[in-house]
């Protein structure tokens, strides 16, 4: 038989490795949502028990540029995200609201004061969570950004790291103040 | 402590794997005795390394200790005892730990079973597979150690998901793996005779059974999984040509042709460069399978725990083994002898024709598989790829291999006469007929899809052929039944398997038929005492009520099923909150007869006294899972052939070796 053919495995196997390695570095997962230049679905949540604020509304999404963050107390990922959360808090860059979803109000009150609250105004959205849903949320945590007339304009599913908040959100919320 | 201890016995295993890897590979190339008997020992102390390391593992579940990081993000202390022992798979780092335990344990299988091996190729097969050890252990270690410790330890753990909180899952995962790691076993074998330049009957005749144990455990894997996702994701459905069912069912394809071309091997001699091929791309696509599910390069439905870190080890593992192997191949492969020619029509002819369509099947998955990621590395968007590619594809490939498959085991060696089949094969052709038009005119014509008759007739030729030959063989009805029995019981065990497991496709193949053909579905709003119909059952929702589990409250609905007004059974499906983590899970109830099954799923409440309900009937449901059980048992029955356990007869040598 031809010598060439016996080459053909490897050169089949080089040709599926580069497309791994690309594989790799991009995240499948990164679905471009529907709701993209979309108004935000219509909501009205109720606040958390002690925490001081009326909730959260789709009204109180207009006039500013806000991130909208999807979280739970049962969240574990969520856990992980917190400090970044708090640190753009700090930073003042962009105010964070909280939908705190399928979660008991009491447990949910309880773990924003053990882990630090980020947020300035959080709803309640519990079980089965229908205001998540209808912002198309796969699962927690998943962040919004949302302009000053209430469109969404990026979201992002998984946890904030200091990378991707300094080098793909905080980049956008500043494109769109302009 | 013991936790420690764990970590520390799989630190010794890796240096055990290192000196496994490299010592008989030395003593094989320079002929040195010593060198090359220290692969045995070696492979069975590091055998019994890695089963201290997950018996710890087991322990720190078992107890609920955690300060183990894996314990604490995957159990809790109020499940159940059998989900906490299968919890120690049920996650990324145990899971790869079993995957070791599993090759570890082949690996001293073959070391204490193999006592006749030719010593060159046990060292070299001992020592290859102690480099995937290494590498493996090398991953688990690096990257994804189940022995980490956190400080401070938890009050509780994280819990299970309960989509995994299953019987189900107890068996499905471990059984994959063996099938899995055990291609590893003819992978080793198949670089062991490259390095050596020589592939002959002696080498088929040991690769098989370690292939037929891989090929039985993944057949039942995929059956329990596919099983699995019936009954517990809810949609009534069994198969959905999703990632993680692909990386499972690749491995399969390409090992069903490893399995027969190694017989062809063994019996002929010829086919040897393609068998040594395909044991390779066996065990590449269970490497494969296990990078898709680990890196996160795909999504799917059930991938668990993904990383991209972990992934670029796996890939570069598999691109050193698979490549690394093909390299080998490519230089040695060419100068190896073929033997055993033989005309197109011949039971070889017929194999190796069948072995291109199953390469070609599982070549043109894992297309279908990648191409998403394909896509969008070359940015094209992003896209998926379902179930309407695979049909169109995957099924018509498979009609003339099904074809061939009935014939070719009544073809004779080297060339076959079609003459004196002649008769068989119209009888054959004849029935298949009668059944498509049976089938055509019980659907009502075009009322149902025409390929229903198109696939029962496709599965009556593999079962009446099957079964004709079976009974050619034993002569029965030609002569007294006493002498046929007589016959029957002097047949080689792995003829019977054979014969069992081809009519277990055909078996599957019915299954699949009827339950895509006729399946009816209805998806409702349904009030307290609302009947709903679908196909001649009525189903009454009686009452929903609330209910507890150990670790999940649970609304359980009761339904009653009656036919024609009469009572046949009451159905209670649940729909489950667990507690933690919380989410929702969906316990569908399911009436199985021999005809098919009545599946129900409750899901929210909708008003006041309703709820959304979906009703299924999926005809022949379970002749699938006959059928593939059948399989199952007859690679078992085959596996238990003489043949096999003598392993490399005695008298080969004075008779010389196989044309």
């Amino acid at each position: 038989m031809n010598r060439l053919a016996y080459l053909l495995p490897l050169a089949v196997i080089a040709v599926l490795a580069v497309f791994f390695f690309i594989g790799l570095g991009r995240d499948p997962k990164l679905i471009p949502s529907v709701l993209i230049d979309k108004q935000v679905p219509d909501f009205t949540l109720a606040a958390l028990p002690g925490r001081g604020d009326t909730g959260l509304s789709s009204a109180d999404l207009k006039g500013h540029v806000t991130l909208v963050d999807i979280y739970g107390s049962w969240c574990i990922a969520c856990e992980e995200e917190h400090p970044t959360l708090l640190a753009i808090k700090k930073s003042g860059d962009v105010p964070i609201h909280g939908i705190d979803w399928r979660d008991d109000p009491e447990q949910g009150a309880r773990w924003l004061i053990a882990h630090g609250d980020p947020y300035t105004r959080v709803g309640i959205d519990p079980v089965p969570g229908r205001t998540a849903i209808d912002f198309g949320v796969t699962g927690a945590p998943e962040s919004f950004i949302v302009d000053q007339n209430g469109v969404i304009r990026f979201k992002y599913i998984g946890p904030i790291t200091p990378e991707v908040w300094r080098d793909t959100l905080l980049p956008i919320v500043r494109s769109l103040r302009k | 402590m013991i936790t420690e201890f764990g970590h520390f016995a799989l630190v010794m295993a890796l240096a055990v794997a290192v000196l496994q890897a490299s010592l008989p590979m030395v003593g094989a190339a320079r002929h040195n005795g010593t060198l090359m008997a220290f692969a045995a020992p070696a492979a069975v102390t590091q055998a019994l390394l890695v089963i201290l390391a997950f018996a710890a593992l087991t322990h720190a579940f078992v107890t609920s200790d955690f300060s183990v990081a894996v314990v604490a993000q995957n159990s809790h202390s109020l499940k159940p005892m059998l989900y906490k022992v299968a919890g120690v798979w049920g996650n990324h780092e145990g899971s790869l730990l079993l995957w070791i335990l599993i090759l570890a344990v082949f690996g001293a299988a073959v070391a204490l079973v193999g006592t006749n091996l030719p010593p060159l190729l046990k060292a070299r097969a001992l020592a290859v597979q102690a480099m995937i050890s290494v590498g493996f252990i090398l991953f688990i270690l690096l990257t994804s150690n189940p022995f980490h410790r956190l400080d401070p330890p938890p009050l509780d753990g994280n819990g299970l998901n309960p989509l995994l909180q299953d019987p189900g899952l107890a068996f499905h995962p471990p059984m994959l793996y063996l099938g899995y790691v055990g291609f590893s076993m003819a992978f080793s074998f198949a670089v062991a005779g490259l390095i050596e330049g020589k592939v002959d009957s002696a080498w088929a005749r040991w690769v098989r059974p370690w292939t037929l144990v891989a090929w039985i455990a993944l057949t039942l894997g995929i059956t329990g999984g596919s099983w699995w996702a019936y009954y517990t994701l809810g949609w009534g459905g069994w198969w959905y040509w999703d990632p993680t069912e692909n990386a499972s069912f690749m491995p399969w394809l390409a090992g069903t042709a490893l399995l027969h071309s190694a017989s062809v091997v063994e019996k002929r001699g010829a086919l040897k460069s393609w068998t040594v091929f395909l044991a390779i791309v066996t065990f590449g696509f269970s490497l494969l399978g296990t990078f898709l599910v680990r890196s996160g390069v795909l999504t799917s439905v059930h991938s668990f725990a993904s990383d991209p870190a972990r992934g670029a080890f796996i890939l570069l593992l598999l691109l050193l083994m698979v490549g690394g192997s093909f390299i080998l191949f490519a230089v040695r492969a060419p100068s190896m002898q073929a033997g055993g020619l033989f005309a197109p029509l011949s039971r070889e002819g017929s194999l190796l024709f069948n072995n291109v369509m199953m390469a070609t099947g599982a070549a043109t998955v894992l297309l279908g598989t990648l191409y998403p990621l394909i896509a969008d590395a070359l940015d094209m968007g992003k896209v998926s790829v379902g179930p309407p590619f695979f049909n169109a594809v995957f099924l018509p490939l498979m009609t003339p291999m099904i074809i061939a498959m009935a014939a070719g085991p009544m073809l004779s060696w080297k060339r076959a006469d079609l003459k004196g089949l002649s008769q068989r094969l119209s009888g054959m052709l004849a029935v298949s007929v009668l059944v498509a038009l049976a089938v055509w005119f019980a659907q009502g014509g075009s009322a149902g899809p025409w390929w229903a008759a198109g696939g029962f007739a496709l599965a009556a030729w593999l079962m009446v052929g099957t079964a004709w030959d079976m009974i050619e063989r034993i002569r029965l009805f030609r002569q007294p039944l006493g002498l046929s029995w007589r016959r029957a019981k002097g047949m080689p065990r792995a003829s019977w398997g054979m014969a069992a497991a081809h009519f277990g496709v055909g078996l599957v193949i019915l299954g699949i038929t009827g339950s895509s053909a006729w399946k009816l579905e209805a998806i409702q709003n349904q009030h307290l005492n609302q009947t709903v119909s679908l196909g001649g059952w009525d189903l009454t929702l009686k009452g929903v009520e609330e209910n507890h589990g150990p670790n999940y409250t649970a609304s359980r609905a009761t339904f009653d099923l009656t036919r024609d007004g009469k009572q046949i059974a009451t159905l209670s499906p649940e729909k489950r909150q667990f507690l933690m983590p919380p989410r929702p899970a969906t316990n569908a109830a399911i009436r199985t007869s021999l005809w098919g099954d009545i599946y129900v799923v409750v899901g929210d409440q909708a008003g006041d006294d309703s709820w959304v309900t979906r009703l299924y009937v999926n005809p022949m449901v379970p002749w699938m899972w006959i059928g593939a059980a059948l399989m199952a048992a007859g690679g078992a029955l085959s596996l238990t052939d003489l043949r096999h356990r003598i392993g490399v007869p005695k008298a080969a040598p004075s008779k010389g070796k196989t044309p």
